[in-house]
């Protein structure tokens, strides 16, 4: 079976070279050190062995049969802008690049859909339906991800709340298997119950399934106008508190997402983007789209009586393009801010039933206070994934902040799992997460999981150490 | 400290009606919404007033429908809102509109400090808030980037003008007019929306202006001869060429290219 590896050869590279066009292959040195890593290199930096850059399926399957014939691991790699440490070659061999497969076909009015490559970029796949007056609603941070990217990690983002993830947008894929077939996994149909359904095992598998190559995505008619409410409370737990309140109105919130004012402030600091609100320790920003000025004209009196009749200090409507864009900037940079605010950090991306958010946040607080790391909760309070940013200051050492994170995360993901949630919420497993998963869910899940991975892939050739990880067996040479 | 703030209406997006036979812009056409540029003006006067006491008063002319606008400014803080409102004002260029918005700071009896816009997202002039001044008589700074100080006397700004950065004091009365991105421009708020509601716009006409003079209002006061106005050609979208194989593709970006005159 597959452990270890091949190393490759001058003969493997030429025959990858033969498959493609030597002007999309570079090898060694020759690669170029961003395809060592994703936006996380805590979760590891690992040279690839070749790099290609294919531009249709049928180089996909060649290269695939090739590697599994060889037994030559394959990375599937789209923008990179991953944050779990996915889209690297933890056991050397090939990244394969489906950035050049970008095309966004013609949208399909009847079926309402688009068909779209992997590569295609989730900012034009956004604009194409618009283009057309129809909407494609799954708006993670990200917008130069891959769409490609997006489906195999089931992005989620901002508007979760009212329209879902990526995964409810996906009617139906092409991918290419580890052994070069090429198949299709469901069509553009709204319903299908044709025996398992492997689309949406595929969605959210990070690459370690198959390789996409094509995917349709479902639309939906543009809403005509929206508006964003900041309201200001005294606190973040006043704050978490009144997102219940949000939901329990007659009125379906497009974004439901909150800022301490310490945030806010490291955004204006550090890159000059002011929030319109001055107001408020913290900030509740809820976000609602619709079909008519009537429908959001109500929508933002009862949110703001409802804010008011629970303790904020004010209810602010940004109900312009300009004035929202000035809510949405800040909140949109957070990372950044972060990043220019600390020598390092780590997230922790887990998710709570949303009645938890509040107890959540406070004993998130505690947790890394009691470890010594500054830590800043934000994030969708709508879908309560509450992103825990863990920043390092400049008086730890490595050591400190290794051993501090780990026993933070630890803990949090203890505390997730007593509150009903889970691990992760958008970003994924990855590299960077794998540590913690099995005394998550288990260790009859993680058979499952194996199970399912080896149905799919029994050389474990694609994408391997990741999500799952398969440990050597010395007498046997066999994983288990 | 008295302040004025004038604000404008102006079309939302960029279909904008132009009227064929006077060249002048149709307002009713489009959606309106305030000029940009007002807001920072607005969010500057209000913060002056919250460290040096006073009133904000924005002033505008145009159509009555403006009331939408100056509504919105009290849920931003203002205090008083006037609106100049007369078919006798209508087709007015910069130098008419100033006037009118003159006769109007006088009916309200002057103010320390006029704020304007840097300048509208329709007309593009920028010139009536320097304009404004003087008819008033009164210093001006225009593109003003910065308040450096400001107390109960005079005002200090920074104005950024091209290559070089001014620094200039103006004592009342004087006006300046401000650049977008000086500040952030607060939020309307629920709270004041709540407790304005009643509160009144004044709408005053040509019959309540100082100057009875009708050759200084409207059309027949704007020396401005408008050729032709018509809005940006709206900008072009990605295109995809298809083809059945790379030189046909290569052919049909040679054509659009070549058709261009790019190359």
């Amino acid at each position: 079976m597959a452990y270890p590896y091949k190393k490759m050869t001058r003969e493997d590279f030429d025959k990858i070279r033969s498959i493609t066009d030597p002007g999309r292959v570079w090898v060694g040195d020759e690669i170029a050190t961003e395809y060592y890593r994703d936006e996380m290199p805590e979760y590891g930096v690992f040279p690839p062995e070749l790099y290609v850059e294919v531009i249709n399926k049928e180089e996909v399957s060649a290269i695939m049969a090739y590697a599994y014939k060889e037994n030559i691991p394959v990375v599937c790699r789209g923008a990179g802008t991953g944050l779990a440490g996915g889209a690297t070659c933890k056991y050397g061999g090939i990244m394969l690049s489906v950035m050049r497969m970008n095309r966004i076909f013609p949208i399909d009015h009847k079926n309402q859909t688009v068909t779209v490559q992997p590569g295609a970029l989730l900012l034009d796949v956004q604009a194409a339906a618009a283009a057309e007056g129809l909407f494609y609603p799954v708006d993670p941070g990200e917008k130069t991800a891959s769409i490609g990217g997006n489906i195999i990690t089931n992005a989620g983002g901002m508007k979760a709340v009212r329209y879902g993830l990526t995964r409810d947008f996906v009617r139906c894929i092409e991918a290419v298997m580890p052994d070069g077939s090429i198949m299709n996994f469901s069509s553009n149909v709204v319903k299908n119950t044709t025996g398992y359904d492997i689309k949406d095992l595929i969605i959210g598998s990070e690459g370690t399934l198959c390789i996409l190559t094509e995917a349709t995505l479902k639309l939906l008619p543009a809403p005509t106008c929206s508006a964003t409410l900041v309201m200001p409370f005294g606190s973040l737990e006043e704050c978490a508190d009144m997102v219940p309140k949000v939901l329990e109105l007659p009125f379906v919130p497009t974004a439901i997402e909150f800022l301490e004012r310490e945030l806010i402030e490291i955004v204006e600091r550090n890159l000059n983007k002011l929030f319109p609100v001055k107001q408020g320790e913290a900030v509740l920003i809820v976000m609602y789209d619709a079909s008519s000025k009537q429908e959001l004209d109500s929508a933002v009196e009862a949110a703001s009586e409802a804010a008011l009749a629970n303790g904020a200090l004010d209810c602010f409507i940004a109900a312009t393009p300009e004035r929202a864009g000035t809510v949405w900037a800040v909140r949109g940079a957070i990372l950044e801010g972060m990043k220019a605010d600390s020598v390092a950090q780590e997230e922790c991306d887990v998710v709570v039933p949303r009645a938890r958010i509040a107890e959540y946040v406070k004993a998130a607080k505690k947790i890394a206070l009691s470890h010594g790391i500054r830590v800043e909760p934000c994030g969708h309070c709508g879908d309560g994934n509450i992103h825990t940013e863990m920043l390092r200051g400049p008086e730890m050492s490595d050591e400190e902040w290794k051993s501090a994170t780990h026993a933070s995360l630890k803990e949090l993901y203890a505390l997730s799992k007593e509150l009903g949630g889970q691990l992760s919420g958008e970003h994924g497993i990855g590299n960077g997460r794998l540590e913690f998963l099995e005394e998550f869910v288990g260790p009859r899940m993680i058979a499952l999981y194996k199970a399912i991975k080896l149905a799919f892939d029994d050389k474990l050739i694609l994408n391997p150490g990741k999500v799952i990880e398969f440990q050597q067996n010395k007498q046997e040479g066999n994983p288990v | 400290m008295k302040i004025i703030v004038c604000m404008k209406q102006v079309p939302a997006g960029n279909q904008v009606d132009i009227d064929p036979e006077t060249g002048a812009m149709k307002r009713m056409s489009s959606e309106a919404r305030t000029n940009p540029y007002d807001l920072f003006a607005l969010e500057t006067a209000l913060a002056l007033r919250e460290r040096l006491g006073g009133t904000v008063t924005v002033l505008t002319m145009g159509p009555p429908q403006a009331e939408e606008m100056m509504r919105d400014a009290y849920t931003m803080g203002a205090d008083d809102a006037v609106i100049l409102s007369d078919r006798k004002f209508a087709g007015a260029d910069v130098l008419a509109t100033s006037y009118v918005l003159s006769q109007g700071v006088r009916l309200l009896g002057g103010a320390d400090l006029i704020i304007c816009g840097r300048q509208t997202t329709d007309g593009d002039t920028a010139q009536v808030g320097p304009a404004l001044a003087e008819h008033l008589g009164i210093p001006h700074a225009a593109w003003t980037a910065e308040i450096v100080k400001a107390d109960e006397s005079a005002i200090q700004v920074r104005q950024d003008l091209g290559s070089v950065s001014q620094v200039s004091e103006l004592p009342y009365p004087c006006l300046i007019t401000v650049d977008k991105d000086s500040c952030v421009p607060r939020l309307p708020s629920y709270l004041l929306m709540k407790a304005t509601k009643d509160r009144q716009v004044r709408v005053l006409s040509f019959a309540d202006m100082p100057d009875q003079d009708l050759s200084r209002y409207g059309l027949v006061g704007s020396p401005t001869n408008v050729e032709r106005m018509f809005a940006p050609p709206e900008k072009e979208r990605q295109v995809y060429l298809e083809g059945k194989d790379g030189a046909e593709k290569a052919e049909k970006l040679f054509d659009i290219l070549t058709g261009k005159k790019i190359i």
